[in-house]
């Protein structure tokens, strides 16, 4: 072979090397002679184990390919030392497809030893059926089945959501039936440990807010409205919503996969057959705790982004400190920095219900796990974009 | 009783009587544990009633347990310690002290021969070892009835030895009634008094009776397959 025909028709070459290379590798024989013009014998020798399993179904491929006007082919096995379960199965698929192409294909010879093997994978049994292949799915039936899906998945929220307004009553009428313990828990989870990255996370988004629009500004001699831009667009929408895109993959996604996996390991079950409902005792425990960090998870976003802002302000604007908190103050309204709040508080009681939602939905086994946590955290980011356009524009409506 | 559109069992009357280790045995995938599931309340028949001591089963809304439960894998609240598991339902549904309920986990743990395993974590316990805490969980409630799901499945023959003794000395001596759910031809033999055999192919129950005498007397030929474990796998000769 020269590099020429290397670089012309490089992954023929590589085939012909491979099967070279396989073919010194293998420690089997496999001679086909005629018996006659449409019997055909097969003798295998050697040791045949796992290793020559590609050279051995490269064999039988090509012989396939070659039985037309055959009407049967016989297998010997009599100049075989060893055969492993692999290979038995390969020559057991041989046969199989032999018959289905109406080629009587029997297997003969053999030692006692490969007779067992022969016997235990079924080589002694008619062929079995050849596994249907499976149809491809037609559009019309895809969509079919994911609007089934989706009803589906519909009726197991609103039966969720349901239930959850009978449990609700049911703790307002026997509040001690409320799991106080985890209400606590899920405050010092979602709003003590979670701090640290919602500063981190807003500082940078108001420094990069106010970085990009400080050129800008300058050029129309109003860089002091930066303030007004950082201070307006984190309490009314970026404090809330970045915040909340942070809890929910933090923790929706940890509640999600908690109550998940107490699904499959029968742990709900279990709670059920003590006497406990599984929505008092877990999710509105959680519902709570994450309700009651919201507020001061959002004014502490609110501050380090407006933070961030200043920063930006007076490293690139010369703008100092207090004339930023003075433009600030003439800026943000009351008004803002509560339906921020309020919006945080929704958020997070959506993050909430969502996650534990799917996490009691969970089936399956770990893979039900894996699938339901990532379904709880894409869910929840839709939504919380959806409530954030219906606050916008509700909002508007009211002058607020 | 079934999932959904599917039923897995057709028909299944039976009664137990109290003091008695009742066994639900047959096949895997015959309903067995769904069987169990129904009977404690944790799913509705699809038809037909299911009465304990009388009175209709429990729909586990809300109340203080009335018998107690094993799940297959124990179902430990991971999160809790053996103790805290095995108080749980005392501290929700009672209102003994603090003390009270310690003494009363520690008389359970030791019923069921883990003195001293209080403070650990289920995941620091065996197989056989948290499946002792969950019966001693189940048992916390004083109930006259428990039901066991595949008690065995998962142990070392010594530890499914175990569990089968401890079983048999509860009935012994506590007079509590069992009713267990397992395919352990052993465990079958060794404690249960009276057995249902669940067939999937029928959907219905296909034997009753005293298990060793089922499995003397039985002309079922699916009865007789399973007693002798006999099978269709082509064996090494």
């Amino acid at each position: 072979m020269t590099d020429g025909e290397v670089l012309d028709r490089p992954s023929v070459v590589f085939d012909e090397r491979l099967s070279l290379v396989v073919g010194m590798l293998q420690r089997f024989t496999w001679r086909q002679a005629a018996v006659d013009d449409s019997n055909s014998r097969i003798e295998l020798g050697g040791s045949i184990t796992i290793d020559d399993a590609a050279a051995l179904w490269k064999r039988i491929s090509e012989t396939r390919a070659q039985v037309e006007g055959l009407r049967r082919v016989e297998l010997e096995l009599g100049q075989i030392q060893m055969i492993d379960g692999a290979c038995m199965a390969l020559l057991v698929q041989f046969r199989t497809d032999l018959r289905a192409r109406k080629v009587e294909c029997e297997f003969s010879g053999g030692s006692e030893e490969v007779r067992r093997i022969v016997h235990l994978y079924g080589g002694r049994k008619k062929g079995r059926q050849t596994r249907p292949r499976r149809r491809p799915v037609s559009a019309i039936e895809q969509v079919g089945a994911a609007t089934l899906a989706v009803f589906g998945e519909a009726k197991q929220i609103l039966d969720f959501m349901g239930r959850l307004v009978a449990s609700t009553w049911h703790v307002l009428r026997h509040p001690k039936s409320l799991n106080l313990r985890d209400v606590g828990l899920t405050m010092e989870r979602a709003g003590a440990d979670a701090a640290p990255i919602v500063l981190l996370i807003n500082f940078l988004i108001g420094f990069v807010m106010a970085y990009q629009s400080a050129a800008q500004l300058k050029q129309f001699g109003a860089s002091i409205y930066v303030a007004d831009l950082v201070g307006v667009s984190m309490t009314r929408e970026l404090g809330p919503l970045m915040m909340a895109i942070i809890i929910c993959g933090r923790t929706g996604a940890a509640f999600a996969a908690e109550l998940g996996t107490m699904k499959v390991s029968e742990e709900v079950d279990a709670l059920r057959t003590l006497g406990f409902l599984p929505l008092p005792f877990l999710v509105i425990p959680r519902m709570l705790g994450l309700i009651l960090v919201a507020p001061l998870l959002v004014l502490m976003a609110d501050a380090v982004g407006i933070l961030g802002g200043a920063l930006v302000a007076s490293l690139t604007l010369d703008i100092t400190a207090t004339s930023f908190l003075i433009q600030l103050q003439s800026a943000v309204k009351a008004s803002d920095i509560l339906s921020g709040m309020i919006k945080g508080v929704v958020f997070c009681a959506a993050i909430a219900l969502i996650s534990c939602q799917q996490g009691l939905a969970t089936s399956g086994g770990a893979e039900g796990v894996g699938r339901r946590t990532t379904s709880a955290v894409v869910s929840i980011l839709f939504t919380l974009i959806l409530l954030d356009a219906l606050f916008t524009v509700f909002l508007a409506m009211f002058g607020i | 009783m079934g999932h959904g559109k599917t039923t897995l069992l057709r028909e299944a009357s039976f009664e137990v009587e109290r003091g008695d280790i009742f066994v639900v045995l047959g096949g895997s995938g015959c309903g067995k544990s769904t069987l169990l599931r129904h009977l404690v309340g944790l799913e509705t028949p699809l038809a037909g009633e299911i009465h304990i001591a009388g009175v209709g089963a429990p729909r586990l809304e809300g109340a203080a347990p009335r018998y107690g439960v094993m799940f297959q894998s124990g179902a430990l609240f991971s999160s809790m310690t053996v103790g805290e598991n095995v108080a749980f339902a005392l501290q929700g549904w009672t209102q003994l002290p603090v003390d009270a309920v310690d003494a009363i986990v520690r008389s359970k743990l030791a019923l069921v021969g883990l003195e001293g395993a209080e403070g650990k974590l289920p995941a620091e316990l065996s197989g056989g070892m948290r499946k002792r805490a969950a019966i001693a969980r189940a048992m916390a409630f004083e109930p006259n009835l428990i039901f066991l799901d595949e008690p065995s499945a998962g142990l070392d023959p010594v530890s499914a030895v175990e569990l089968d003794e401890l079983i048999l000395a509860l009935n012994r001596n506590l007079g509590l009634t069992v009713v267990m759910v397992t395919h352990e031809l052993e465990s079958i033999f060794k404690v249960g008094k009276h057995c249902i055999m669940l067939d999937r192919e029928s959907r219905s129950i296909i034997a009753r009776g005293n298990p060793s005498q089922l499995r003397r007397e039985s002309h079922d030929p699916r009865v007789r397959r399973f007693f002798n474990r006999e099978t269709s796998v082509p064996q090494w000769q």
